[in-house]
């Protein structure tokens, strides 16, 4: 009970001290994107939005809507590039919290976001069932590629299958890197060992869990000479950085991956109001909305990587 | 005519953890004099001193300072009244100046002229912006010394100030207390095992063994004609202790 | 080892060119470290004197949670402070998940174990005749309160300084109640976080240069505090 007040005591003083200091500096809004047809540019915006330098100031209304996310959308600079868009027709501030797969459903179903956006079909359809989203809806799509070292020790370049790619690693007992934080990334690599059936357990010392991000599981892999599961957007922003790592199944280019299993679907949710008090429902339904418009679905196709020129995402809103 | 008391002392007993530590049955201190308790080591000097600083409370008995009576908190003009200048000298982590205005500035008064004139008479006026950790022995104490003048305290408690010092900075400091109670008034009680010292600096000597008061009696009838053989043995040095 | 010099030239331009959004960044890191520094030590600093000094019931006790306080991993008050805020949490009508308020929040619980704890241990240290002098000199008990605290100002200092340190940082905690929103939580250590992670490492240690430079100047100003008598 003592403790209880003297939390509280400590919140009140916190909030006191840091409303006083803490007033939104109004800036001038955002330029309106450019329409996205110039391959330039699009990858100008996917530069900016990984610096420091592309920090924007709130819009001033005191509107949030609070967009709880996968790394990859927002760290592949998809986010800074359609998000100053939705914030000017609505005037409201879209706060993105960028974390894992699974910490962003968690915070959906603590009623701590307003809209969810995530890859993890399973785990999403449960999302709905359980009652913390009324309806999931798709919104793009990209493709897993497997990248591994350069002279490819368990010979998987070129293998139509993800499933071959899995067994040939497996039976050569080459390193493997696997996130192992519960993301989507790590749930799609999970149901390909399932396909044939193998349980990557600590036991098989070629198989590394690291419970990292995409970015350090890249950076490991790398470093070790291992294979690896990746998000193509993720292996074409860091590729350069990455020179002992070539794409082994998937090819260069999603046109070339004709592997289903590797396609990576993202769905969008709006929390359920009725679960929880405080979700801002109006703007995450305007959210949703306008995710599925042809004229964002167009912005989410015209982004495009800065090296590559290859889109990032692919638009499929029904 | 009897002069007038600043402390009268009636069944004052101090336990610590039920070991009587002091017991005094009678002691009345005369305003303006030098009153020397001298004694063996852990006689209980230190604590009447502590008592009479009203730093401690008695476990039963009364001291009377003046007309207010002590009980567990001294109000702070009372307590304002007296201080005590101890064996180790305690100074803080300022300057030799600093430490003499520290009374000073308790009580809410500016740095002033007085600082400068203490400094000068315990002979440290060159050492003013020095820092008081840096100083010997004997000029710490003189510090210590002068800090507790410059408040110009009623009633100054001494235990044992000279314990550690050389023969010049016991001369320097017995010549200040001399000085400050014969042109002040300034009453002083001094603990101190060392029996020439009470000698050489007060009026009246009391002689404490095992808590009690044993003999109060003028200086030169204390050690003349002393009325107890406790008294004339250490005196006489020869008490076994 | 190109990163690394490259970042370092790197720090020295986003430095001297004024980028407003690294100034954004900084000004944040400080206002939110700087308010629950303040906090810590307005409460952690009193609660240490007082357990150093006073005979408190159960002080053992408080000194096995302050010391066990000092030891928690940031991510863990990251988590606790979370499921507080988060609005299926008690305290969720507040708000303030996803704000600078739930950082400082998290930052305060992390601060003031060190704060408090390191300024008891200070505190202890002080020669204890001390406070009898300064009682004897006529101390109200503040004001001896004080003289203790004013004696032990090299580790009440060290103290704070300890928790600006423990804070600045402090990356889990801030990250999983602030979000790292960009333009309204992201301070420097999740901003060095969201850089590792896509790889512009260059600009990582540029942000991390800046924040041993943050850190370098506050501890020379408390230096300069600790040294003044």
């Amino acid at each position: 009970m003592k403790r209880t007040h003297w939390l509280l005591g400590l919140l009140i003083l916190a909030a006191a001290l840091s409303a006083c200091a803490g007033t939104p500096t109004p800036a001038p809004p955002q330029p309106p994107a450019p329409p996205a047809t110039s391959a330039p540019a699009p990858t100008a915006a996917a530069k900016a939005a990984t610096t420091p330098t592309s920090i924007r100031s709130a819009v001033g209304s005191g509107c949030h809507l609070i967009l709880s996310t996968t790394t990859s959308t927002f760290d592949s600079g998809l986010l800074g590039f359609i998000l100053p868009d939705f914030e000017k027709k609505f005037n409201c501030k879209v706060d993105v919290v960028a974390v894992g797969t699974g910490q962003a459903m968690q915070i959906g179903q603590r009623g701590d976001a307003d809209v969810v956006l995530v890859h993890d079909r399973a785990r999403e359809d449960k999302f709905v069932a359980d009652g913390y989203a009324k309806e999931r809806f798709d919104v793009m799509y990209n493709d897993f590629i497997i990248v591994g070292p350069k002279d490819d020790p368990a010979q998987v370049k070129g293998m139509a299958t993800a499933a071959d790619a899995f067994q040939a690693i497996a039976n050569a007992k080459a390193t493997f890197m696997s996130r192992g934080d519960g993301s989507g990334t790590h749930a799609a690599e999970m149901r390909i060992w399932a396909t044939i059936g193998i349980t990557p357990t600590k036991s098989l010392e070629w198989y590394n869990s690291l419970g990292q991000g995409m970015g350090e599981t890249l950076l490991s892999s790398n470093e070790k000479g291992a294979y690896t599961v990746t998000d193509r957007g993720t292996w074409l922003a860091t590729a350069s950085k990455l020179p002992n790592l070539v794409v082994l199944v998937g090819g260069n280019h999603i046109s070339e991956n004709k592997e289903r299993a590797l396609y990576n679907l993202y769905g969008l949710m709006a929390v359920n109001p009725d679960k929880f008090k405080g979700i801002n429902a109006e703007m995450a339904n305007n959210f949703v909305k306008w995710m599925v418009s042809p004229e964002t679905q167009k912005m989410i196709g015209d982004f495009k990587d800065k090296a590559t020129g290859q889109p990032l995402f692919y638009p499929n809103a029904k | 005519m009897e002069p007038e008391s600043i402390y009268r002392i009636e069944n004052l007993r101090k336990e610590y953890n039920a070991r009587v530590v002091v017991d005094i049955e009678r002691l009345n201190i005369r305003a303006g004099e030098i009153l020397a308790i001298v004694g063996p080591s852990g006689a209980g000097k230190s604590t009447l001193l502590r008592l009479l600083n009203f730093l401690e409370v008695p476990t039963t008995g009364q001291i009377v300072y003046r007309d207010y009576v002590f009980d567990s908190q001294a109000p702070l003009d009372i307590r304002r009244q007296v201080t005590t200048v101890f064996q180790r000298p305690v100074l803080l982590r300022a300057s030799v100046q600093e430490n003499v205005a520290y009374g000073l500035r308790l009580r809410g008064e500016r740095m002033d002229e007085r600082v400068g004139d203490m400094l000068a008479r315990v002979g440290l006026a060159s050492l003013a912006r020095v820092s008081a950790t840096k100083l010997s022995g004997g000029e710490m104490q003189r510090v210590a010394l002068a800090r507790a003048l410059v408040i110009a305290p009623t009633v100054l408690l001494l235990d044992e100030p000279t314990a550690n010092l050389d023969p010049y900075n016991v001369g320097l400091i017995e010549e200040i207390v001399r000085e400050q109670n014969r042109t002040r008034g300034t009453t002083v009680v001094l603990v101190t095992h060392n029996v020439f010292q009470a000698k050489r600096l007060a009026h009246r000597v009391g002689l404490m063994l095992a808590g009690c008061l044993i003999e109060v009696n003028t200086a030169s009838a204390f050690f003349d004609s002393p009325a107890d053989p406790r008294t004339a043995a250490f005196v006489r040095g020869e008490m076994v202790y | 080892m190109d990163e690394i010099t490259h970042g370092f030239f790197q720090a020295i331009h986003l430095i001297l060119s004024a980028d407003p959004a690294l100034f954004e960044i900084v000004w944040l890191s400080l206002r939110v470290s700087g308010i629950a520094l303040l906090l810590s030590t307005t409460l952690g600093v009193p609660m240490g004197a007082a357990l150093g000094l006073a005979r408190v019931w159960a002080r053992g006790l408080i000194t096995a949670f302050l010391y066990t306080g000092m030891g928690l991993p940031p991510v863990v008050v990251g988590l606790f402070v979370y499921l507080m805020l988060s609005r299926s949490g008690p305290f969720g009508a507040l708000g303030w998940l996803f704000t600078p308020s739930a950082m400082i929040v998290a930052q305060v619980i992390i601060a003031f174990p060190l704060v408090a704890g390191l300024t008891m241990a200070a505190v202890q240290g002080v020669d204890a005749a001390l406070r009898m002098q300064v009682r004897s000199l006529g101390a109200t008990r503040w004001q001896e309160l004080w003289a203790v605290l004013r004696e032990a100002r090299i580790g009440v200092v060290a103290a704070i300084v300890a928790g600006f340190g423990g804070i600045i940082s402090e990356v889990g905690a801030v990250m999983l109640v602030g979000g790292n929103i960009e333009g309204k939580t992201r301070v420097l250590t999740t901003a060095i976080v969201l850089n590792t992670r896509t790889g512009e490492f260059a600009l990582a240690i540029a942000l991390g240069v800046i924040l041993l430079a943050l850190a370098f100047v506050a501890n020379i100003a408390m230096l300069r505090l600790q040294g003044r008598s």
